[in-house]
């Protein structure tokens, strides 16, 4: 297994569980299930034993590595310089050799094949990538300046679309250039790389790369951050080199040209920072900074914000796998009592991941009345002058 | 075991039990050297009820049940040595009440120091609790029970000094509030009463599950400081602790000694953490400390390091993050250290044992002593790195650790936190009155020895 | 070997005993001046010994370069002497030790001599430095901080070593003879120091100063003056350099800044200070401090400039605290090029 020489060096020091102000625990799997094996360094050791006979890659073994979202908090807060880098490289080897065995949990097993089959993991065919556009008034990609890149949300689940037609007209009220692929493209594979499935990952990444090249395109908006990630932290490597950007970047450096309406309520809103435009891509401005521009709108910040922040618990393909489920105990739901904690009456998001798995959480909390999950280009619509 | 597991599954909910081989495997031991000894069940308790519950059924059933809490004692005390039930204590994590006036908090035990520290920074930014250098996962109510220390013990002692109050569940279920808060809403002390808290400080849980604690907090200064006093003669530390202590000015004075990086080795740094509220009132104790050891200075044998400001940030971090990458020395995640409480007036000896055993035995090391009260004691530690992947390095470091205990035991010291080995040998030197006392206590608290057995025996 | 160029007649001679008359941190009348000043000649005690603060001034003031202050440093390890403590002193060398883990590299010029300051070697970018080498390490470390500890003698065994590094390992095989000293001490370590103990160099050291004035004039229609006033903090090892202060002025006439004039510049400029701590003279170093600083603020600078990474290290956190920018002279002239202030 790649990466097994540093199982062995991790100290279980528990650095890992924690954000960097300690506030509350923040790995969000140890949020869910509490027990020691379900956190980084419970990983790091279980993945040893198993390597070195000790344990058998059981169903309860397959959960605890699956049940990683890949947020990176391990990454940024291991003390141990020389082998933080590559805790989440460790994890992903890990659930790479159970795949590889084929000892995954079913409903990895299922995301997994879906995506093969389908090239999305809701199992929806793909001819039906770009119904989300319909009556979108979103064009076609040619020869824009931009390709817009919805992703799987984005493309196939009912808030995703939503979220990507929301944010389709502020890009077009922007003026920018931008058109879509539609059913030419496939799924990122930003969930299959984090699921140990590097094959699919590459099969899927080759397939877009090949429709993006032929089409001469040159810059990407990204609606998801995970798209955002993959494409342009791992497409290079597979020869699609292009200008990737996360839309709240493009939004941010226009947000001063912003008209917006008069008499506007004032609404506090705290912001949550998805981990794949923070801690994996360091990108904790712009959403910020378009949210400071808008008037009528003040900011909390919560206490685990920025590097610190509590992933939803969406991401290592649990939003479709569900491993960490919805109970009270769940990060989704942790997350939403942070938020409700600063008084806000908005919990914005800027990844549909994040939308998804948050909104499901004030539902489930009976929250509804308190707070509500707005993505960012819905709270800038909603106070944008009428053109 | 099934009957028992399907008993502690109705108390906490399945979801909160497990007899998997996975968390079976994790418990079963700490990233020290002692060897793994696997529990029969790990369970994680919600409430004071649930521990209650979950102590009556392994008293009737006989089970051995170990209290854990972050697990980062090292030297293994949370091992199921005979089986049984480990109880994870970490889901009881809220802090319940911190008395502004009195300074003090009242916590669960499976709070961490992380999270009273971060609570205590948000909303009562004047007070702070004494922190140890454990990493923040670790617990308060962990610390305490073993009389652990840290960076306020030159202020105020031990960490089970701060202590005022606990509520326990004893062996046979009972629910037992003890100081102040027997008698009042208030967990101000453990004075006047009769002081039944030492029961469960020291015991390495076997006598009972502390459940919910009160411990002193302290000032928290907006301006802080550290002054780091060099020297390179052993001989000169007593009386260079006795000056600098007797200002009674710093919070913390801790010496370290390592021969890693090249130029550290041979030279003992005094690091003295000191607070004030002004910039005046921080200079006036760094010249006080610093007159303390005037005559070192003024014959050039020992001084204070130049630190610019930014080079001083890794003294002053509570808890010191660095620490923990001692554990990699050896590239292998793994160090466990024996803490000697001592007199002061042993530090030369203390040292020179430290030097003895690690070129004796070829291990990788770092020495250092916490100063405990103004000078009341010491806790000199001897921390050895191992490589968890090499059994010949792991057993070099646990035979560098014996051999430490033993050494510090002739030499009139006695081991913090000791591992079940070394309690052995404590035992042999124990005045036989006090553990004919203590295994008294335990058959009354405990007459059916489900508490961590194993540990604090004879046989 | 190495012997230090000294001449006790030249002092015989001297009328006004610069050296210890115009000292900042001791205070002589004349008669005592000549006193003390023929003990240290003649190896006697003085108080000089034991009071010289190491700000390297008087080998500013001397005016017949008769070395006054590498003569104290000689004098003060002859008779074992210490400003530092001991420990202090024998691990800073131990921690400046050559690592000798050097190997050969070809450069090309510019080669930009980092010294034993890694950290800083992000300073070292364009558009300022065009296509650089840089040299950085224990094995080029220049050594003149040996001067504030008493320990001329470390100087003499390494100083020649670290230069036959910097020849043979980088430059000579290279083809180049020209050697950008970052930092004052290199280029004072290279062309006053070594001199002056007789140690040769081969090369030819460049200040930085000069370096970064001619890429001005290059990149003059680039410059967006700063418009600021700013206040400069002069290094002791500039003391063994005056030469090079004009550099100074003409960078920041460059870049649009004024230099303020106040009380405690130039030859009158004070030591940051860090060296009398380690001195254990911390009432005196927080002293000057305060008076360096407050200088500055009183003649109305915004920034506090210097070039000396140890007085940066120093003072960046209190000119803070006192509304003053903390800033390298290089990233100051890197503000200028890149059109905006980082004060706004």
């Amino acid at each position: 297994m790649k990466y097994a020489e540093i199982l062995h060096r991790c100290f279980r020091c528990g650095y890992c569980k924690l954000p960097g102000n300690n506030i509350d625990f923040n790995c969000p799997a140890h949020v869910a299930f509490r027990f020691e094996t379900y956190s980084p360094g419970g990983r790091m050791w279980l993945l040893g034993a198993w390597l070195n006979h000790k344990l058998e890659p059981s169903r309860r073994f397959q959960e605890i590595l699956f049940s990683c979202t890949a947020c990176r908090n391990c990454v940024e807060q291991c003390p141990l310089t020389k082998i933080k880098d590559e805790l989440l490289l460790a994890f992903t080897a890990g659930k790479e050799e159970l795949v590889g065995e084929g000892k995954v949990p079913p409903p990895v097993r299922d995301c997994l094949t879906k995506l093969q089959k389908y090239g999305n993991p809701y199992g929806i065919s793909r001819k039906k990538r770009a119904n989300w556009a319909t009556d979108a008034e979103v064009e076609v990609f040619s020869d824009q300046e931009f390709l817009f890149f919805p992703g799987d949300v984005g493309a196939f689940d009912s808030r995703g679309q939503e979220i990507a037609r929301s944010v389709a007209a502020l890009l077009t009220r922007l003026g920018v250039s931008f058109g879509i692929l539609g059913d030419r493209e496939v799924s990122d594979g930003n969930e299959a790389n984090a699921m140990g499935e590097s094959e699919l990952f590459r099969l899927l990444a080759e397939e877009n790369i090949e429709h993006f090249n032929k089409l001469n395109v040159k810059k990407i908006i990204a609606l998801s951050p995970h798209g955002f990630n993959a494409l342009k932290n791992e497409y290079p490597a597979l020869g699609g080199a292009y200008q990737v950007f996360h839309y709240t970047q493009l939004l941010a450096a226009h947000a001063a040209s912003l008209a917006f309406k008069d008499n506007l309520s004032n609404i506090r809103v705290t912001y949550h920072d998805p981990c794949y435009l923070g801690r994996h891509n360091w990108e904790y401005g712009s959403a910020r900074k378009v949210l400071a521009a808008l008037p009528g709108v003040a900011i909390r910040e919560m206490d685990r914000s920025r590097q610190d922040a509590l992933c939803c618990g969406g991401g290592g393909g649990n939003l479709f796998t569900d491993i960490l489920g919805n109970g009270v105990e769940s990060p989704a739901r942790n997350r939403v009592a942070e938020a409700l904690d600063t008084g806000a009456g908005i919990l914005a998001v800027s990844c549909p991941t994040c939308a998804v798995m948050l909104g499901d959480a004030v539902k489930s909390s009976n929250m509804e009345e308190r707070i509500q999950v707005r993505e960012i280009s819905e709270i800038v619509n909603e106070r944008l002058k009428a053109k | 075991m099934s009957n028992i597991y399907e008993i502690l599954s109705e108390i906490v909910g399945p979801e909160f039990v497990s007899d998997f081989p996975e968390e079976k495997y994790i418990y079963s031991m700490d990233p020290g050297t002692m060897p793994a000894c696997e529990p029969d069940i790990v369970i994680m308790p919600g409430s004071t009820d649930e521990v209650q519950k979950i102590v009556q059924a392994a008293n009737a059933h006989r089970v051995p049940l170990v209290p854990l809490g972050a697990g980062l004692v090292l030297s293994g005390l949370s091992r199921a040595l005979k089986g049984g039930i480990v109880l994870d204590m970490k889901r009881m994590n809220r802090i319940l009440e911190i008395n502004e006036v009195s300074r003090y908090a009242l916590v669960e035990a499976g709070a961490s120091q992380g999270m009273l520290q971060a609570h205590l920074r948000k909303h009562f930014p004047n007070l702070k609790h004494s922190a140890p250098d454990a990493p923040p996962a670790a617990t308060v109510a962990g610390n305490i029970c073993i009389h652990g220390s840290g960076h306020l013990s030159h202020a105020a002692g031990f960490h089970s000094d701060m202590l005022n109050g606990l509520e326990v569940v004893l062996p046979t279920g009972e629910i037992v509030r003890i100081g102040s808060c027997a008698i009042s809403p208030y967990w101000f002390a453990r004075a006047p009463l009769p002081d039944l808290a030492g029961l469960f400080l020291g015991w390495a849980g076997t006598t009972g599950v502390i459940t919910k604690l009160a411990i002193k907090l302290y000032p928290n200064y907006p301006l802080n400081d550290v002054a780091v006093f060099v020297s390179e003669d052993a001989s000169l530390l007593p009386d260079i602790l006795y000056q600098i202590t007797g200002t009674q000015l710093a919070e913390d004075v801790t010496t370290w000694m390592t021969p890693k990086p090249d130029w550290a080795a041979g030279f003992l740094h005094c690091n003295v953490n000191y607070g004030a509220k002004t910039k005046k009132e921080l200079i006036w104790k760094r010249n006080l400390i610093r007159s303390a050891v005037e005559s070192y200075i003024d014959d050039k044998t020992g001084g204070f390091l130049p630190l610019p400001g930014m080079m001083k940030q890794r003294f002053l971090e509570v808890p010191a993050r660095q620490l923990a990458l001692f554990a990699d020395v050896r590239k292998g995640g793994g160090f466990e250290y024996v803490g000697a409480i001592m007199p002061v007036e042993l530090f030369p000896k203390a040292y020179d044992l430290g030097l003895d055993i690690a070129n004796k035995l070829g291990v990788s090391y770092s020495m250092g002593c916490r100063i405990i009260g103004v000078n009341h004691s010491m806790m000199f530690f001897y921390a050895y790195a191992f490589n968890r992947a090499d059994p010949a390095d792991i057993a070099r470091a646990q035979g560098a650790l014996e051999e430490t205990n033993k050494r510090v035991l002739d030499m009139g010291g006695v081991p913090w936190k000791a591992e079940a080995p070394a309690q052995k040998e404590i035992i042999r030197k124990m005045d036989p009155n006090m553990f004919d006392m203590i295994r008294r206590v335990r058959s009354i608290l405990d007459p059916n020895g489900i508490m961590n057995p194993g540990n604090w025996e004879d046989n | 070997m190495y012997a230090l160029n000294f001449d006790p007649a030249i002092c015989e001679s001297c009328d006004t005993c610069d050296c210890l008359m115009r000292c900042q941190y001791m205070t002589f009348d004349l008669e005592e001046a000549k006193r003390e000043k023929a003990n240290i000649n003649n190896g006697k005690d003085s108080r000089v010994l034991t009071g010289c603060a190491t700000c390297y001034a008087c080998e500013e003031y001397c005016p017949n370069g008769n070395h006054p202050f590498y003569l104290i440093v000689e004098r003060q390890e002859e008779k074992g002497i210490l400003p530092s403590p001991a420990p202090i002193t024998r691990q800073q060398i131990l921690m400046m030790k050559p690592k000798g883990t050097i190997t050969p590299m070809k450069v090309r010029a510019p080669v930009i001599d980092m010294c034993y300051f890694p950290m800083l070697t992000g300073s070292i970018r364009a558009p300022l430095y065009e296509n650089p080498s840089i040299i950085v390490g224990s094995d080029v470390f220049c050594n003149i901080m040996w001067l504030h500890f008493a320990r001329n003698s470390v100087i003499r065994d390494q100083l020649p070593r670290v230069i036959e590094n910097i020849w043979q390992f980088y430059l000579r095989d290279s083809g180049v003879d020209e050697l950008i000293c970052f930092h004052d001490e290199c280029y004072a370590s290279f062309t006053h120091l070594a001199p002056a103990f007789n140690i040769e160099v081969p090369f030819k050291p460049v200040h930085v100063f000069e370096y970064i004035s001619g890429r001005l004039d290059a990149l003059q229609d680039t410059i967006t003056p700063i418009n600021a006033k700013v206040a400069y903090q002069r290094p002791c090892s500039n003391r063994l350099i005056p030469e090079t202060q004009h550099w100074v002025d003409d960078i920041f006439s460059k870049i649009g800044v004024e230099r303020v004039e106040r009380k405690y510049d130039r030859e009158n400029s004070l030591c940051c200070g860090q060296v009398l701590r380690a001195h254990q003279r911390e009432e005196m170093a927080d002293e000057i401090q305060n008076r360096n600083l407050e200088d500055m603020k009183e003649a109305g600078a915004a920034y506090c400039v210097f070039n000396c990474p140890a007085c940066m290290l120093t003072l960046a956190e209190a000119a803070a605290e006192n509304g003053l920018f903390p800033i390298h002279l290089s990233d100051l002239c890197q503000v200028a090029l890149a059109g905006s202030s980082p004060k706004g």
